[in-house]
């Protein structure tokens, strides 16, 4: 059974626009004017417990408000929503008690206090044992290479080790369900492979359900085996990851410097001539056939270098969404 | 009530350490509520207060009692949460499975213990400069006056709240609170006794939850005599009247929260 399950979710907001100067000031305090926004549009999906999902999509896809919606924090306007059994709008202790957010620009910690401090209010608020919340506060911290800086005021701390203790609090209550809204933003690349790391793990060891947005790919194809991409609120892939790339770049770059010039003609059969100059050719060829063609290629041709290249994903995705934005 | 009284002490603890670490800030504050005390030297040089049958004494108890109770029933719940939900630290409170009311509270009580220090020493200093205006109220005075004071709080609280859950619909509710800061100062007891008003003002007075934040628990600890059962009551009254109202509008409010800044 879907641990999340989302159908037909719509959020619409209404919002009052006014125009520049003195005239659209006027006119805003007068004769004020409304207009409806659909940040989400019948979007539906369900997520699986234990599995990790990635959502992507550009700023102001309708990533963050689904985020709050599954959370609790904002009402759908309309559609139907279930997370580990539970109306979320309804905010009920128990759902919370099973449910964290994680935001890589905002923090629930005391900014003035050091972590433990919080942490210790946490352990309270959710009804953890004492010795309990030690116990996990020790094995999380180790898990996270974290030690005295949680004794430490968090405004003394750095931004990844701020991430981290953000982490360490919003999972001392062992959630079933992890939304994480840009973990890693900001953090330098090797804080970046440590969260994700520590997220990896995590996981294996708890059967958490993750739903992590990310404008780093690097989280997504590390993290995510199947994701989910947003548009101007509407969802138009769910999917794996490696079914998105095949469908996105079907075939591989294949670069070679040979040491003898060919024709055209000579590379019939072998794939799709992207370029030819001279001892330079470049061949488009079908993923599900590169191997047996590249040694094909490496039989017929005496081959001075050989490069197999794809498009990064980060490009792909771009593209699909740019292409997007001109429908 | 084991969980409770746990996750009270723990707010409590990281409150009032929070709340050591603004202590500069917090004398400031401390500094800021001597109107009653300014009130005092004007009524002192008036004679208006013999007028209206108060001697100078009663005056000065009275003000230094209001000084006193002015500085543990001070309320700043809009502004800060107007500020959190704004800039979006309340969504991760309202994402824990107890209410951000209880963190605000709890604040405000951290913030009173921190004051206690500096109240001391601000009437130590008053005592010296001026030994006349210093005196030991009784046992019973000490007692209801502290109950009170608490009560007087917790009634600011909750009328505030009310104004606070406007923040779900205005960006700027804490303008609301400002213009309720009229009828506050006058009719509370801050600036003169509301035995002084004219009967009719008295009466309207009375009619409002104002005098029973000020007015009430200073008389009481100055030794005036006091209704005690009826300022208790009053403030009961005054407080069922308002918690179903701050319910309904927090819970309305909260299906309108956006959930800006996160």
């Amino acid at each position: 059974m879907s641990i999340i399950n989302a159908k037909e979710l719509s959020k619409i907001y209404r919002i009052s626009e006014k125009q520049p100067g003195l005239a659209g000031t006027l006119r805003h305090l007068l004769q004020r004017k409304h207009r409806e926004i659909t940040a989400v549009n019948q979007v539906s999906f369900s997520i699986e417990p234990g599995e990790i999902v990635g959502f992507l999509g550009p700023n102001g896809a309708g990533k963050t408000t689904t985020l709050k919606m599954l959370t609790g924090l904002i009402h759908p306007s309309s559609g139907e929503l279930s997370v580990a059994g539970h109306k979320p709008w309804q905010r009920k202790a128990r759902f919370l008690r099973q449910i964290t957010l994680v935001m890589g620009n905002r923090q629930q910690l005391l900014w003035d206090l050091p972590a433990l401090d919080s942490l210790k209010v946490n352990a309270a608020v959710y009804g953890i044992p004492e010795k309990e919340a030690q116990r996990r506060i020790n094995e999380l911290a180790e898990m996270l290479e974290l030690g005295e800086e949680l004794l430490r005021p968090l405004r003394k701390l750095s931004l990844g080790q701020r991430m981290k203790t953000e982490l360490l609090a919003a999972l001392l209550h062992q959630p079933a369900v992890l939304f994480l809204d840009e973990p890693t933003l900001g953090l330098d690349v090797n804080a970046q492979v440590r969260v994700r790391e520590f997220l990896a793990d995590y996981n294996k060891r708890t059967g958490a359900t993750m739903l992590l947005t990310s404008h780093y790919m690097g989280d997504i194809t590390t993290l995510c085996p199947r994701v989910l991409l947003i548009h101007q609120g509407e969802l138009f892939h769910d999917g794996s990851l490696s079914e998105l790339t095949q469908k996105l770049a079907p075939c591989s770059q294949v670069r070679m410097e040979l040491s003898e010039i060919h024709s055209v003609e000579d590379f019939c059969g072998y794939g799709d001539i992207h370029s030819l100059k001279g001892h330079q050719v470049q061949l488009l060829i079908p993923r599900a056939e590169l191997s047996e063609r590249v040694a094909a290629l490496l039989n017929r041709f005496e081959v001075v270098d050989l490069e197999v290249s794809a498009p990064p994903i980060e490009e792909l995705i771009g593209g699909l969404f740019r292409t997007r934005d001109k429908l | 009530m084991k969980w409770a009284w746990r996750v009270a002490r723990a707010l409590i603890t990281s409150q009032y350490a929070l709340m050591l670490e603004y202590r500069a800030e917090i004398i400031l504050w401390a500094l800021s509520g001597v109107l009653p005390l300014i009130m005092l030297g004007v009524w002192s040089g008036s004679g208006a207060a013999t007028a209206a049958g108060i001697s100078a004494q009663q005056l000065s108890r009275y003000f230094l009692a209001a000084f006193v109770v002015r500085q543990f029933t001070v309320v700043w719940l809009i502004n800060v949460f107007e500020e959190d939900a704004l800039q979006g630290r309340l969504s991760p409170f309202l994402l824990q499975p107890i209410s951000p009311l209880w963190r605000y509270l709890t604040a405000h009580l951290s913030e009173q213990a921190s004051r206690i220090p500096i109240v001391a020493v601000l009437l130590v200093l008053l005592g010296i400069a001026a030994p006349g205006l210093i005196w030991l109220p009784s046992a019973g005075a000490i007692f209801f006056g502290f109950i009170a004071i608490m009560a007087a709080f917790l009634l600011r609280f909750l009328l505030q709240l009310v104004l606070t859950t406007f923040c779900f619909w205005s960006e700027k509710a804490a303008a609301i609170d400002r213009l309720l800061m009229i009828p506050y100062m006058f009719l509370s007891g801050i600036v003169a006794p509301i035995d002084t008003f004219p009967p009719a003002v008295k009466r309207l007075a009375m009619a409002t939850p104002f005098p029973w934040m000020i007015d009430f628990p200073a008389r009481l600890i100055a030794g005036e005599p006091v209704n005690i059962a009826l300022g208790f009551a009053a403030i009961t009254a005054w407080c069922l009247l308002l918690l179903p109202i701050c319910h309904l509008l927090w819970r309305a409010g909260l299906r309108r929260y956006s959930a800006m800044g996160a």
